[in-house]
């Protein structure tokens, strides 16, 4: 299958920071490489602070890397030029981890899902808007809620918002930084079948962003586990979860919280 | 034995300008044995965190207890007077909060942010509370406590921040911890660290623990009892294994099978669809009658709709309100 995403020795450093920070910045990504096929989805795991956040703004072109490649769609978007990456933002769309905080809760849910089509100038109002309603209609919003504020949508409502405003520009990859961890569990299953069908219909090419091991492996055909700024291990998730190699991955997987109907597979085997 | 805490028939509600007034918890009763921990489990919206601030009546100025009691050490909480409140908050009955972030005071020291905690309900000398401050402390962060002490929460990591809490919390030895979503925030490696901290702190000074949220696996092999909320009434509540392993209520079974399960490595099984509830228990979607689950539940009958379901004994503590069992 062809590539859509590949990424060679990405490295971003932060500049110290005036007074705290250690005087040589802060290695958040140090050499990550990795590959994503087109219409798959790739999890991206690790603790907090291992990057994972970092190198997904990298790719949706938010943070300019300090060294390495990342290619998209035979472009290099590490040494491109700001007036490119303004064409290739709306290819490669970010979800960001808290939707109360990330959607204006005074704007109308329409004014939210339309707002990227108004950013780009492409479409005039009225197509603009019937774009909106039928990803409004799609993502289970339904389109007579248009006109209401953001504010009175549940968590679950509101992550479905985040996705459709995501989804209006009709990006080929859709980053999801941490899109479920805010939601309650029978919310996170049903963004989660979401999520799914769309990849279904649409072809569209996930990379997952989470601590959550399970709900990766749920989603995901591949998982790539961070640690301190590098990719520890990388495999297909049956694997990872049969049988994870690195012992940061073995220490995400003996942590996770399960019911006790569903047995624990052995973290060392 | 005689319970620490005790909640009877708590109704709680918000005003707001559309609604006259909007009931958040309706009739909830438990009790708390001194030394347990009783994980408290429900979506957001389900009344959990109005229940952890309406004990030590905290609720925000437009909350109101419309009814009920909080009986603790002899003493109705919810008639107390004010200054007799002020000596229990913090010092008898600590609540932690879910942000780490947001709860400690950015340009104060750790170490400090504990003192003042000891210094308002203490009245002894400077140089004592320094000395308790650090056995707190000890008691928390095994390594590196003079550092942490004089470090400001942003110099600290998630999981530091949160012992910091802790620490604030048990600083003055209570009897019940109420923590609110404490490791929501944390990743799963420190989120079990945390736990553990609450199992070791459980054991070695006896706290009962009222623990909140809202992922049930988090409960699991952690609490002794789990209490089960959903709209704002006690659905289920019984012995953590029994429920978490044979949930009664349709709800309490529906929201455990929403869970994906860490199936190692059926490759068949994943990328399925995960068997969901369906709607939302937003305040206006629910019934005006009958049980409140109803619209959502998948063995719902015709008498769900009309009468509201009591609660029905099924062991010895094992308690759930369904039509569906009978006493």
């Amino acid at each position: 299958m062809e590539h859509i995403l590949k990424v060679e020795n990405l490295v971003k450093r932060y500049a110290k920071q005036h007074f705290a920070g250690t005087p040589q910045g802060f290695l958040a990504l140090d050499g990550v490489s990795f590959t994503v096929s087109a219409g798959t989805t790739l999890a991206v795991v690790g603790e907090s602070g291992s990057g994972k956040s970092t190198l997904g703004s990298c790719i949706a072109c938010l943070e300019t890397p300090t060294a390495g490649n990342l290619w998209f769609e035979g472009r290099n978007l590490a040494h491109a030029a700001e007036a490119d990456l303004r064409k290739i933002r709306p290819q490669i769309q970010l979800i960001f981890p808290d939707p109360a905080s990330a959607l204006n809760p005074r704007w109308s849910i329409l004014d939210i899902a339309v707002e990227p089509l108004l950013l780009q100038g492409k479409l005039r109002r009225k197509d603009r808007n019937m774009r909106a309603c039928s990803l409004l209609e799609r993502v289970g919003l339904s389109a007579d809620m248009a006109e209401r504020p953001a504010a009175e949508l549940s968590g679950g409502q509101r992550q479905r918002l985040a996705i459709a405003r995501a989804l209006t520009l009709e990006p080929k990859i859709l980053i999801l930084d941490e899109a479920l961890s805010a939601l309650d569990c029978s919310v996170q299953a049903q963004i989660a079948n979401l999520l799914l069908e769309l990849q279904n219909r649409l072809g569209m090419t996930f990379l997952f962003i989470t601590h959550d091991l399970t709900m990766a492996a749920h989603l995901a055909d591949e998982i790539a586990v961070m640690s301190h700024g590098q990719i520890v291990e990388q495999g297909s998730s049956s694997r990872i979860m049969r049988s994870p190699a690195h012992g940061a991955t073995q220490q995400l997987l003996s942590a996770v919280p399960q019911l006790p109907h569903a047995p624990r597979p052995a973290a060392n085997r | 034995m005689a319970s620490v805490l005790e909640i009877q028939n708590l109704h709680v509600s918000y005003f707001s300008r559309e609604v006259r007034s909007r009931p958040v918890l309706s009739g909830v009763s438990f009790d708390l044995m001194p030394g347990e921990i009783l994980g408290v489990l429900g979506e957001s919206g389900a009344g959990k965190s109005t229940l952890a601030t309406s004990v030590l009546r905290l609720l925000p100025s437009n909350g109101h207890i419309a009814n009920g009691a909080v009986l603790f050490e002899g003493k109705n909480l919810l008639q107390i007077h004010p200054e007799g409140l002020r000596q229990i908050r913090g010092a008898r009955i600590a609540l932690i909060f879910q942000e780490p972030s947001l709860a400690l005071h950015p340009t104060i020291r750790v170490g400090e942010q504990v003192r003042q905690v000891l210094a308002a309900h203490q009245s002894s000398k400077d140089n004592d509370l320094k000395e308790r401050t650090r056995e707190v402390f000890i008691q928390l962060f095994s390594q590196d406590t003079d550092r942490i002490m004089r470090s400001y929460p942003h110099q600290l990591s998630g999981g530091q921040r949160q012992r910091a809490l802790i620490a604030q919390a048990i600083a003055c030895n209570p009897s019940v911890v109420i923590a609110d979503e404490p490791t929501a925030a944390l990743d799963p490696v420190t989120q079990l660290e945390i736990i553990d901290v609450f199992r070791s702190l459980r054991k070695k000074l006896g706290l009962a623990m009222i623990f909140i949220t809202h992922n049930p696996a988090l409960l699991s092999g952690f609490a002794d009892r789990i209490l089960i909320l959903y709209a704002g009434q006690v659905v289920e509540c019984g012995p953590a294994d029994t429920v978490l392993r044979s949930p009664k209520h349709p709800y309490t079974s529906a929201l455990f099978e929403s869970l994906p399960a860490l199936s190692g490595g059926n490759e068949k099984k994943s990328k399925d669809k995960l068997p969901v509830i369906p709607g939302n228990s937003l305040a206006s979607s629910l019934p005006r009658k009958g049980c409140s689950f109803e619209p959502r539940c998948s063995l719902h009958m015709d008498v769900c709709r009309e009468l509201e379901p009591a609660l029905v004994k099924l062991g010895a503590a094992h308690i759930v309100s369904c039509f569906k069992y009978k006493e």
